[in-house]
């Protein structure tokens, strides 16, 4: 949980068209999504390998007593696999009924983020990035891109190798 | 009434219905077998007609119909004026299906076709109008017309049954006080008293001293109670069954007759009356009990004797055991974890600390064991709609089956039985179509036309073995061979060994039959049932023996939450494997292991060689050791009959775990039945011994190249 930095300044008030959503940062780049699909955030501890599982399925965690897999969010996004450290977070997330890890390199902010200021995602053909995020929302002078979660998951069909 | 108080009601009802279903049910099974009493049919009869009053009380106007038709059938039997001949008793099972049927139906809230009901029903009419008019010839006990009884409210009701016929020698005298509770749960006083003048001779008498002038009237309160003077020799207790239903809504004393309290009719007392006159009390009372003659009932043959009352239960909602079940697993893995900081401590053997956690351990364990139990339940209702699958299919192929069902008290995990559900069903219907011979046939082998069907199950070393017999033509090896042949399932070179052969019947696709009969060949095969009961952790087995029969043996995990297994080590992951598949362990070193071909290795032992698995290059955690010194070897055998011999570096423990889904949050992983939690709280996998013993060595071999095989089974034949 010490991951977790205070934001730096208060949030904008929440309005009626606008959605918190958690930031982080994977492989230098700041992501979020929404904070409703947030279950906890932990530090980083040892998986269990699951065999022949894509490489980005870094293995399973104990989740007091549910078996949770991680997903390894910077291979998953095409930047290479993390050697994950004590300073690594999980974010632990529920996407269509399955308990999923992601693991990032730190969670940054929560913001209200006025859904007039989600963008679509430009047209970045060569990002493979692109596969993965559902818009992009500019705080400051930061872009902040959100991920698709449903897309980030190790669905049928691609876990099996 | 609320909306949600009715529910409330209306779901306990239909659970009701369950029990009583399940009671009408057995009934018959006595009823077939020749073991019945008098009690048998009045339980059938009280069973159906719960369900007709409840099914009142909640307007289900389908179900309180053809209830009422089937209870007047049911009430001409236990009166005697029809007799159970089989034909009838079949004709009662179909329409306790159909009374099942019509349950679930207003349960569920689903229309059903009326087709079946109408059949029945006039079946039953049919029935009921052969005997109406031999009727008028019958004695006045059965032909007590409810039309009496409500005269009885208003004064002492007339004594049905003429003195003359009474053989009885005792009865008693029943003072019964109805709670409001007994109306608004939709009981009727005259059915009882008409259930206790079949006992005997019934005089029922309304006390109508506590009911207020009009204008004081409460219509709600109930201001009667009637006073009953039995004749019967029946005993105490099947008196009270009658009431059964209503006792908690009712005051009810029942005394044994006291001589002088016995109006002019008294009866003279039959045969050898000891000299208990004087002191007629309850030991007179118990003397019945113990050595009255079966009371002259007419299918009366030896009575049941009558087992301890039934445990009591309470009903509860699945979620708070799943719940509870889950947290008691924690509570296990939280012991093991403290039992495992406390053993870092170093503490001198015998100090308290370690004795409390051994304490604590203990507990744990019976905690576990006992919420477990919980959710056993009993194989019969599962049995018990095999039975009803066995009818449908007996009617559809014109073959006469008999079923037996054995050890169907033996109890398994509720959700292992819900599962078992569909394959079950499968297997019957292929016993009876395709096990049992035709009638004719059967003859000719000069077996009784009848064809026999065993349901048995058993606990055996941990698991429960649920076996589908029958006495059947079995297995003809032969044609299974030749069509395997044609279909290129197997070359026609190969040498396969009886089991090798039924094993092709689970090959996806496989039938017999040349043409697809209505029972079965739609789509769905043996291979389907077996990977069913494979996905609970269970093993599917055949053997057959021609001309005598088949049986199909089950073999299941007790519950699906807890696993005895071998805690090894394998690349520096630590893995379960299930004790039961394990046969034998051996020391690498000591052992004569073979090459073939670039790297297959096999295990030579007792003549017999068995291939080696190495988990850790299975899995893709290293590669294969080419040195396997001071490795282990554990030989598994599955249920299908498949051996290797799994490699991994060190044998850690032997222990429960606590099985973990891995399939709830991520997918099934090929090789690996579950997960489990360890005492330092790491996740380690369970392996599937099908998986990897299928992925190394397909039984029977030849059939690899051509037979497609499931996902796993080749992902492991590629990997390894």
């Amino acid at each position: 949980m010490t991951q977790v930095d205070a934001p730096e300044k208060p949030s904008r008030p929440a309005d009626a068209l606008s959605t918190e959503v958690v930031a982080f940062r994977v492989a230098g780049q700041d992501f979020c999504f929404d904070i409703m699909s947030v279950r906890e955030i932990r530090g980083w501890t040892e998986t269990t390998t699951l065999p022949h599982a894509q490489s980005y399925v870094k293995g399973v965690i104990n989740l007091r007593g549910s078996v949770v897999p991680v997903v390894d969010l910077a291979d998953r996004l095409g930047f290479g696999p993390t050697e994950p450290s004590a300073r690594h977070v999980i974010i632990i997330t529920v996407v269509a009924g399955q308990t999923i890890g992601l693991l990032a390199d730190v969670v940054s902010d929560i913001l209200a983020v006025p859904d007039s200021a989600m963008h679509s995602v430009p047209e970045m053909v060569s990002d493979q990035v692109k596969a993965f995020i559902s818009g992009v929302v500019l705080v400051d002078d930061r872009m902040i891109r959100r991920l698709d979660l449903h897309r980030v998951l190790p669905s049928d069909g691609q876990h099996a190798a | 009434m609320t909306v949600g108080a009715t529910d409330e009601f209306r779901a306990s009802f239909f659970e009701e219905c369950e029990e009583l279903l399940e009671a009408m049910h057995d009934g018959f099974g006595v009823m077939i077998d020749g073991n019945d009493d008098a009690e048998t049919i009045h339980v059938i009869f009280r069973a159906v007609h719960s369900i007709k009053g409840g099914a009142g009380a909640f307007g289900l106007d389908a179900l309180v119909s053809f209830a009422h038709h089937f209870e007047t059938a049911l009430d001409r039997v236990r009166s005697g004026l029809l007799e159970a001949t089989d034909p009838l008793l079949d004709l009662c099972q179909r329409c306790g299906d159909h009374l099942s049927d019509l349950v679930t139906s207003a349960r569920t809230g689903s229309d059903m076709g009326a087709s079946d009901g109408k059949a029945l029903t006039e079946q039953l009419d049919e029935i009921i109008g052969q005997q109406t008019p031999a009727s008028g010839e019958d004695d006045d006990t059965d032909d007590f017309e409810p039309l009496t009884l409500d005269v009885g409210c208003l004064g002492p009701l007339p004594v049905s049954g003429s003195p003359g016929d009474a053989t009885s020698n005792t009865g008693f005298r029943i003072d019964f006080a109805p709670e409001p509770e007994l109306f608004t749960s939709g009981n009727e006083p005259a059915h009882l008293f008409r259930a206790l003048d079949r006992l005997g001779t019934a005089d029922v008498r309304a006390n109508l001293d506590e009911v207020p002038v009009l204008s004081r009237l409460d219509p709600t309160a109930s201001s009667i109670n009637w006073t009953i003077g039995l004749t019967t020799d029946t005993s105490e207790d099947v008196v009270q069954d009658v009431f059964d239903f209503v006792s908690d809504c009712a005051r009810l004393t029942i005394s044994p007759f006291e001589r002088e309290a016995r109006d002019e009719r008294a009866l003279p007392i039959k045969g050898n009356v000891p000299d208990s006159s004087a002191t007629h009390d309850a030991s007179d009372a118990d003397r019945l009990r113990q050595d009255k003659p079966p009371a002259g009932e007419p299918s009366a043959t030896t009575p049941v004797p009558k087992g301890a009352p039934p445990p009591q239960t309470i009903r509860v909602d699945f979620e708070r055991v799943d719940k509870l079940i889950n947290l008691v697993g924690e509570l296990v893995i939280k012991e093991a974890m403290l039992s495992q900081a406390v053993g870092t401590l170093d503490l001198a053997t015998g100090d308290d600390v370690l004795q409390e956690i051994e304490g604590l351990k203990q507990l744990a364990g019976e905690i576990q064991e006992g919420v477990m139990a919980i959710r056993a339940q009993p194989v019969k209702p599962l049995f018990q709609r095999m039975a009803r699958t066995i009818r449908d299919a007996s009617t559809t192929t014109g073959k006469r089956v008999r079923l037996i069902m054995k050890g169907e008290g033996a109890e398994v995990d509720k959700t292992v039985l819900e599962r078992l559900v569909d394959p079950l069903n499968h297997m019957v219907r292929n016993a009876v179509d395709h096990g049992l011979e035709s009638v004719e046939d059967r003859l000719a082998a000069g077996k009784p036309a009848e064809g026999t069907l065993t349901l048995s199950a058993a606990h055996r070393s941990g698991r429960v073995i649920i076996e589908i017999s029958d006495d059947g033509g079995g297995i003809d090896r032969k044609k299974v061979r030749q069509i395997a042949e044609e279909r290129g399932l197997v070359s026609l070179s190969a040498s396969l060994t009886p089991p090798e052969i039924d094993a092709l019947l689970f090959m996806p696709g496989f039938s017999l039959k040349d043409e697809v009969s209505e029972l079965s060949g739609r789509g769905v095969g043996l291979d389907v049932v077996r990977s069913e009961i494979s996905s609970l952790g269970g093993r599917l087995a055949i053997s057959s023996e021609l001309g005598k029969g088949t049986v199909f043996s089950i073999s299941l995990p007790l519950t699906l939450a807890v696993l005895e297994g071998m805690v090894v080590e394998v690349a520096g992951q630590t893995m379960v494997v299930p004790i039961t598949a394990i046969q034998e362990t051996l020391h690498s070193s000591a052992t004569l292991i073979h090459t073939i071909g670039s790297g297959s290795r096999v295990l030579s032992i007792r003549d017999r060689l068995v291939p080696l698995a190495d988990l850790g290059a299975m899995f893709g955690f290293r590669g294969a050791p080419t040195d396997l010194e001071n490795h282990v070897l554990l030989v598994i055998e599955t249920e299908t009959g498949r051996r290797c011999a799994l490699v991994v570096d060190r044998l850690q423990d032997q222990r429960q775990v606590v099985i973990k889904s891995l399939e709830t949050n991520y997918a099934p992983v090929p090789g690996a039945a579950a997960a489990t939690i360890l005492g330092d709280g790491r996740i380690a996998l369970i392996v599937d011994p099908e998986g990897i013993a299928g992925g190394i060595a397909p039984a029977p071999s030849s059939l690899t190249s051509s037979a497609p095989s499931d996902h796993a089974e080749r992902e492991f034949y590629d990997a390894s």
